[in-house]
């Protein structure tokens, strides 16, 4: 078992470093500054993966609380609160960079557009997963509690932003961005949410492994406890 | 856990490797008890030691974190609705709204157990446990001794097969305490299967068929009732309880 | 089946007849919903002379807010009576459990409606009888009620139940609050069901899907 493990993490551990260089230089040095955004725009190129990834958790964290409540195995409980952990993390980078890059890009902080609007609910839902887990009487109803708001949480994303969309369509004010992607600048952003997926996938995996490793400990330490 | 074979139907209530934690700590361990149809099984044991828990395991309420339990050789995992229909449980909590009379309450219930003949059903029980004066007034504006008699009828409303008592003589007066020994022993229908806590040995000996005693989370000691008498057992009740009292 | 229906009556009507007897609660809330009407009318008519744009708005805040207080009830009657596992021990399925509170909430819901939305109406010199403001306001309440319900259960047994409830709750209902809101603009101006038509839909919709969701999930909120 653990040479299996060695294995995979050491190949992770390689491909995310390799993509993080390979980002970190093509955003800096191989992608041309873009015309309209100058050089700020390349908040761009974390602005996306990061948003990405975020979603990518919450859908995660989705999948793990129905197998929580399903077979109710530790493990996937410590899955998806990991992952909601990186997702709240993530979502909130998003609500940072996004206005870095919109007020030196079009002189605004902030806009209610169906994107922005939505990761800001987003943030809200997970955070207070995150709150309801921490404040419950015991980690067996915080996991119940939480796979429900996980799941309850996930469908209503699209909602949300089905509604806003509709909403900002019908009064269209800040044209957020516009324009097609060149060749570069696609690759950039490929590799951009390469690396970061893969970051992703590193920091679930400790996570829950860690998590898992603490209800044991946990389990252990009752049933020493004569 | 070993999957057991299902419990013959002799035996009302049958538990198997009964565990239950909260958090980082347990409150029960390795919990084993059976009572035959008709029997009376009484839980002795000082306070934390689990009993509370115990009874809402068996009744359903709560999930254990290991083993099973089998009600009237049902898996209470499998029909839940089908056994909840055959059981009751009395505690210190009245199930009782406040601002219903006693009518009202006693009449919800059993819609909700689908009693038959519900009126008639009402003035039955209601007579058993003498509050023919006051099933029209609010429950909460009654006192706690007959709250816990309007509570005694709730639970035989349905004829339950199977009544769970969590320490019943507490804050009754002995008029009501009589009507609960009645109940138990059976009145007006046939022998029930009981299961009881409480902290009364003299009164728990009385009633009881088979005894247990829980002690931190654990069976500490059982026995049948012929193979105890009254004094040895205070001596018992002592030396297997660390706690003791 | 029909059985089942029943006993979802029953359970609507015992928190029928609890509220009724305690209108303590009901007033209380009403006149907090009253109040944020009044004051949100009031901050914004100092801000602006055209308060009607935001009339729509001022309207779904107050009954929103008015909405959580009173979703809160839904268990809180049952914890405070200690009756929540009189009602587990019962030989019903939890679902019968969800759809009779969840009746009752929408119903307590709407009788905090049915006060202030008039009020309202009058507040901003608008005709009184609007029956398609009813439908906007029906649809939206039952997406309150479905979720809230389901996250009532959820806060009751929660430390810091009183804000856990309106944290859970606000987040997931925005489409509703976005919806209603909208829809309720071309009703008070005297405008075309098209204008409409989309919002009613999303409302529904959600409406749909998280009675579902929550029907299928309650029993986890629930179990012990």
């Amino acid at each position: 078992m653990n040479s299996n493990h060695t294995l995979r993490d050491s190949i992770l551990w390689g491909l995310g470093f390799a993509l993080m260089i390979a980002a970190l230089a093509m955003v800096f040095v191989y992608v041309p500054t873009e015309k309209h955004g100058g050089i700020v725009q390349r908040i761009f190129y974390f602005h996306v993966p990061v948003a990405w990834v975020a979603f990518l958790a919450f859908f995660v964290t989705f999948i793990s609380s129905v197998l929580y409540l399903w077979k109710r195995a530790i493990k996937w409980d410590a899955v998806a609160c990991a992952s909601a952990e990186i997702g709240v993390i993530f979502t909130t980078l998003v609500l940072i960079t996004g206005p870095i890059w919109a007020k030196p890009a079009w002189g605004i902080w902030w806009t209610w557009d169906a994107r922005l609007t939505t990761s800001l609910v987003l943030w809200l839902i997970y955070v207070v997963y995150l709150l309801v887990r921490s404040l419950a009487a015991d980690p067996a109803r915080g996991a119940r509690y939480g796979a429900v708001i996980g799941i309850v949480g996930f469908i209503d994303v699209p909602i949300v932003f089905l509604t806003v969309n509709l909403w900002r369509t019908q009064h269209p004010t800040t044209i957020i961005f516009e324009g097609g992607l060149t060749t570069t600048m696609l690759i950039t952003l490929l590799v951009c949410i390469a690396a970061f997926t893969v970051l992703y996938v590193i920091l679930v995996i400790r996570s829950a492994g860690l998590k898992t490793m603490e209800a044991e400990v946990r389990r252990l330490r009752i049933m020493k406890a004569e | 856990m070993n999957k057991e074979i299902p419990a013959s139907s002799n035996r009302a209530v049958e538990a198997r490797g009964l565990e239950k934690t909260y958090g980082e700590q347990y409150a029960l361990r390795g919990i084993d008890l059976t009572v035959d149809r008709g029997g009376c099984l009484v839980v002795f044991g000082p306070n934390g030691a689990g009993k509370t828990t115990l009874l809402k395991i068996l009744s359903t309420l709560v999930k254990p974190s290991a083993g099973s339990v089998w009600l009237d050789g049902i898996d209470i995992r499998e029909k839940p609705s089908q056994i909840r229909r055959k059981i009751s449980l009395v505690s210190h909590q009245t199930f009782l709204y406040d601002n219903l009379t006693v009518f009202e309450n006693l009449k919800f219930y059993g819609k909700m157990y689908d009693v038959a003949d519900l009126d008639k059903r009402i003035r039955e029980v209601i007579s058993w446990v003498r509050l023919e004066s006051r099933l029209h007034d609010r429950a909460g504006t009654l006192s706690h001794g007959l709250q816990q008699r309007a509570s005694i009828a709730r639970a035989v409303l349905h004829n339950p097969s199977i009544l769970f008592l969590d320490e019943p003589d507490i804050g009754l007066d002995p008029h009501a305490s009589k009507i609960t020994g009645d109940i138990i022993d059976g009145a007006g229908s046939d022998k029930r299967t009981v299961v009881m806590t409480t902290h009364n040995l003299e009164r728990g000996l009385e009633l009881a068929d088979s005894i247990v005693i829980l002690d931190r989370g654990k069976v500490v000691y059982e026995a049948s009732r012929s193979e105890l008498s009254g004094e040895d057992f205070r001596k018992i009740y002592d030396r297997y309880t660390v706690t003791g009292g | 089946m029909n059985r089942a229906f029943l006993k979802i009556i029953t359970v609507f009507w015992k928190d029928m007849l609890t509220e009724l007897r305690t209108r303590e609660i009901i007033i209380s809330v009403l006149v907090f919903a009253l109040l944020v009407l009044v004051i949100f009318s009031f901050a914004f008519s100092i801000a602006t002379d055209m308060t009607e744009t935001v009339a729509p708005g001022i309207l779904w805040v107050a009954l929103t807010f008015g909405g959580v207080i009173g979703l809160n009830r839904i268990f809180a009657v049952e914890k405070e009576n200690a009756c929540l596992e009189g009602l587990m021990l019962c030989p019903v399925d939890r679902a019968v459990i969800y759809w009779g509170k969840m009746a009752g909430g929408f119903t307590f819901m709407l009788a905090v409606a049915v006060v202030v939305t008039p009020v309202f109406l009058a507040l901003f010199n608008l005709p009184i009888f609007l029956p398609r403001l009813a439908l906007v306001i029906v649809l939206a309440l039952v997406g309150f009620a479905s979720v809230g319900t389901l996250f009532s259960a959820l806060a009751v047994n929660t430390r810091a139940r009183d804000i856990m409830l309106p944290i859970l709750f606000l987040p997931v209902v925005v489409p509703v609050i976005v919806s209603a809101v909208k829809a309720t603009g071309p009703v008070l101006v005297g405008g075309p069901w098209g204008d409409m038509l989309t919002w009613l839909q999303i409302m529904i919709a959600f409406d749909i899907i998280y009675l579902v969701v929550a029907t299928l999930v309650f029993e986890f909120v629930v179990e012990e």
